[in-house]
């Protein structure tokens, strides 16, 4: 019973990712990309990640629909060709996810507390966070401190596509 | 049932990333294919916060009465991923707005078209 609510929001998702491919009308399809932005924060909340779902609203929802809407403006609203049935797409999706499902298989079950995801170095960052960095949330003192560098490495992907965008789209309009 | 919901989110988010991946493969519209690596994207994002959370747990936030927490080595991971991939989004999106100034179109069929009399 505890999962009810995460089984379905995932059926959802799944919906609403279909319905995405189908739709031929790119305005409909980017609004449709902000409720499944949304759905997957709501989901985040309920897998205990609250820092990603919030993160994904406001940027997942927010900034992204934004930025597509920006782009529709600037291009047209309007596929002119429907997303037509791909036999070698099909295949290599198929063996994909055949192959990955496959994987799963070995995997330990969702939730299991003595998964060895679990029992390695996130107990320590647990321990550690109160004394060593002086944070009860252990998800802001691994990003800004222990894996600080991580988050330095992310300002500079940030920064490069920043100045990718930039020099993409601030040329001189060609006549 | 037990077996089946153990797996139940690692195999939605396979649904999701395969829909993701038919979209960028079979669409004809350059906009369309960067919804498709979204949509594989947050597939990936799921699948790292499914693998973190831990049954009875709670929120990595330290707090009285609870001894049971999810992993938050994911999380920090996924917050980085998140603001990385709307950064690429961005870029995808530039590089489709000079594409459409260029071709005056959007769509792969079309761009192959008139690149055919030069090329030839």
């Amino acid at each position: 019973m505890e999962y009810v609510i995460n089984t379905v929001l995932l059926a959802l998702l799944a919906v609403t990712a279909g319905a995405i491919v189908h739709l031929r009308n790119l305005f409909a399809a980017v609004m449709l990309v902000g409720i499944y932005s949304l759905l997957t924060a709501a989901l985040f909340v309920i897998l205990d990640a609250v820092d990603v779902a919030f993160t994904e609203a406001a940027v997942g929802a927010g900034i992204s629909t934004i930025l597509m809407l920006a782009a529709l403006a600037l291009t047209g609203r309007e596929q002119t060709a429907a997303t037509g049935p791909s036999a070698v797409g099909l295949a290599v999706v198929l063996a994909t996810g055949a192959a990955l499902v496959w994987g799963t298989l070995d995997m330990p079950h969702f939730g299991d507390p003595n998964a060895p995801a679990h029992v390695h170095v996130a107990p320590r960052y647990l321990e550690g966070t109160l004394t060593e960095i002086g944070i009860p949330n252990a998800v802001t003192s691994v990003l800004a401190s222990y894996r600080g560098y991580d988050t330095l490495g992310e300002v500079f992907v940030i920064f490069t596509a920043g100045i990718g965008a930039l020099a993409l789209l601030g040329g001189r309009r060609e006549s | 049932m037990d077996a089946f919901l153990g797996y139940y989110n690692y195999w939605i988010v396979i649904a999701l990333m395969m829909t993701g991946l038919y979209t960028v493969a079979a669409s004809g519209n350059l906009v369309k294919k960067i919804i498709g690596l979204n949509i594989f994207q947050t597939s990936v994002f799921l699948f790292f916060i499914s693998v973190g959370k831990v049954s009875g747990g709670t929120a990595p936030i330290l707090a009285e009465g609870w001894t049971r927490y999810s992993n938050p080595l994911p999380h920090v991971l996924i917050l980085t991923a998140i603001v990385v991939g709307v950064a690429t989004t961005a870029v995808g999106l530039a590089l489709i707005v000079r594409v459409n100034r260029a071709y005056a179109t959007i769509e792969d069929d079309e761009i192959r078209r008139s690149d055919l009399p030069d090329s030839s």
